[in-house]
């Protein structure tokens, strides 16, 4: 395998302290992460936490209201969206639709319809498709286009268990082969890809960043999740030492209470300056707590796997 | 040459329906119908000023209906009403102003009925030029705007996100409904316009197994309709712009007979399952 992390390279895009403002209301605010070549980071976190929002704003859909996003001049992006709605009145078959937006070879096509395993459906129409099937034909779209960056939105909402794991192998092999940089927004608040390099767990604002860790070590995970699920699956274990409570205000463990859990809220967070949040990992002095959340999702978490 | 005026009108209809067609693929596509409605519903607003302006016609009918989709977006990014409530404001007031006017207008005598319903009989020589000429035009333009309008109707933030520019697509789109607005006013009238580019696009989905191979059929089963219409108006003495309605109706219904139904299910199981089997 070919090794991509060099740290000398350039990023292919980063986020300074990126906000991003709707209706009056702080989607997401003072996000900072860049993504380079072969490299995958995942952004996870409850509904609504800006996960889509910070996704968007990296490929320039959305602009920044605060911060600034930088691309590498020429960037390609593949964009997987959350949801994708055909009308049925659109007649689109899975070959028309890796064409969507860019030309390609006849091969080209086969090729990414083959490594998505979906090379039987190239006739069939979209809106006939299965959840899974749909997910694949749009992975496919976005990989056959040779993409520097893959910005993949849930691409496994839909998918059965073993259905996930395959994609999540699929992601892998295909950073492997091309050495492209992969943002992936996961549904899961624990369990990641295990090939991630950074998990960014988002709630309006970074909450806390990490590595995850690799499930297959373990020999707990490796019964609970069976060895061919504990490869491609990490856990994340979330460091937070503050609790967004249920009026959005946040708690802190030193046990004040701010409006936000943002730089400019007159907490703890304000001796440090803008630039230098990019070293900023939420440690045990940050108040960005979201653990009564986390502790919901726990039971969901047990009763599924 | 076109001396005959059944010939004239056959000439500028079929070329009208040739240039409808794949743009009302997108306004179904798009769902859009009811904004072509208010959009060419503005047009009797446009009649009223080049009237009291003394302006150019078509001229005066693009920019209302351009100016119409435009305000539109304005009030569509405020977001206070939803689209459906905008519109129905926007269409009838447009149309009502423009009525109102013409009432004002005491001294022009104007056959409404023949703005509301078209009078496809009475285009010229001259007409037959620009509904050719502007279809041409059109058509070139929606060719050049393909790829990015077709990307940007199965999602506007997929297609900005690698590169297309869908907001830019989304302007031209409707200065283009703008401009066949325009041309079409006079030969189906104000009230018909949408169900000349609604009708055959929505006929030629059943037959269609792409997107381009449907707006060359949307092209096709519209110049059907207004040949059908037409003959059917001069052999039965009924009004022109409705019998081509009714004609493109009636191919509507036949594209929904069983037989084209089976044969799409048909393939619609064999290229689902056929291939896990």
């Amino acid at each position: 395998m070919l090794n991509f992390h060099k740290s000398d390279q350039a990023p292919l895009v980063s986020l300074n302290n990126a906000g991003i403002r709707r209706n009056g209301r702080w989607l997401v605010r003072g996000v900072e992460f860049s993504i380079r070549r072969g490299e995958i980071v995942t952004l996870i976190g409850p509904n609504g936490s800006g996960k889509s929002t910070t996704a968007k704003a990296a490929i320039g859909v959305l602009k920044p209201d605060e911060g600034w996003v930088e691309k590498m001049p020429g960037l390609k992006v593949g964009y997987v969206p959350q949801k994708l709605a055909i009308d049925w009145t659109l007649p689109l078959t899975v070959e028309r639709l890796m064409t969507l937006t860019g030309p390609l070879k006849g091969r080209e096509i086969e090729e990414a319809l083959q490594s998505t395993g979906i090379a039987h459906l190239a006739r069939a129409e979209v809106q006939h498709l299965s959840g899974g099937e749909f997910q694949r034909a749009l992975l496919a779209r976005a990989i056959a286009r040779k993409p520097d960056l893959l910005v993949l939105d849930e691409p496994v909402q839909g998918v059965d268990f073993s259905g996930e794991i395959a994609l999540y192998d699929l992601i892998k092999s295909i950073r492997n082969r091309t050495g492209c940089g992969i943002l992936l927004i996961s549904h899961d608040l624990h369990v990641v890809m295990a090939e991630t390099d950074t998990v960014i767990c988002l709630n309006g604002h970074v909450c806390c960043r990490g590595t995850p860790q690799v499930v297959s070590q373990s020999p707990e995970y490796l019964k609970l999740f069976g060895s061919r699920a504990a490869k491609s699956l990490a856990v994340y274990s979330h460091d937070h030492d503050h609790t967004h409570l249920p009026d959005g205000r946040v708690l802190h463990t030193d046990g004040s209470i701010t409006e936000h859990c943002h730089p400019d809220d007159g907490h703890h967070h304000g001796d440090h300056a803008h630039g230098d949040a990019h070293e900023h990992v939420h440690g045990p002095d940050c108040g960005c707590g979201y653990k009564s959340r986390l502790q919901g999702y726990d039971t969901k978490e047990n009763g599924r796997v | 040459m076109f001396d005959d005026f059944f010939t004239r009108a056959l000439i500028a209809g079929i070329g009208l329906a040739i240039t409808v067609g794949p743009l009302g693929c997108f306004v179904i596509w798009r769902r859009m119908a009811y904004f072509g409605d208010t959009m060419a519903h503005s047009a009797l607003l446009g009649v009223a000023l080049s009237l009291l302006l003394d302006l150019n016609l078509m001229l005066s009918v693009f920019i209302v209906a351009a100016a119409v989709s435009l305000l539109l977006l304005l009030l569509q990014k405020r977001g206070a009403l939803s689209t459906d409530a905008l519109l129905g404001i926007l269409s009838h007031s447009a149309l009502s102003i423009g009525l109102v006017m013409v009432a004002f207008m005491t001294w022009v005598r104007i056959d409404l009925v023949g703005f509301l319903f078209g009078d496809i009989l009475a285009v010229s020589e001259a007409d037959i030029d620009l509904v050719w000429g502007g279809g041409i035009l059109v058509l070139a333009a929606i060719v050049y705007l393909w790829r990015p309008l077709l990307a940007s109707t199965v999602n506007p933030e997929l297609a900005e996100a690698e590169g297309l520019q869908p907001e830019r697509a989304r302007l031209y789109f409707m200065l283009l409904m703008a401009l066949v607005i325009a041309i079409a006013m006079k030969i189906v009238g104000i009230l018909l316009i949408t169900s000349l580019l609604i009708i055959p696009a929505a006929t030629a989905r059943r037959f269609a197994t792409s997107p381009e191979i449907m707006a060359v059929l949307a092209s096709v089963i519209g110049a059907l309709a207004v040949t059908g219409g037409l003959f059917g108006s001069l052999h039965f003495d009924t009004p022109s712009g409705p019998s081509i309605v009714v004609a493109a109706m009636g191919l509507f219904v036949l594209s929904l007979l069983p037989f084209g139904r089976n044969r799409q299910a048909e393939t619609a199981i064999h290229s689902t399952h056929g291939g896990h089997h």
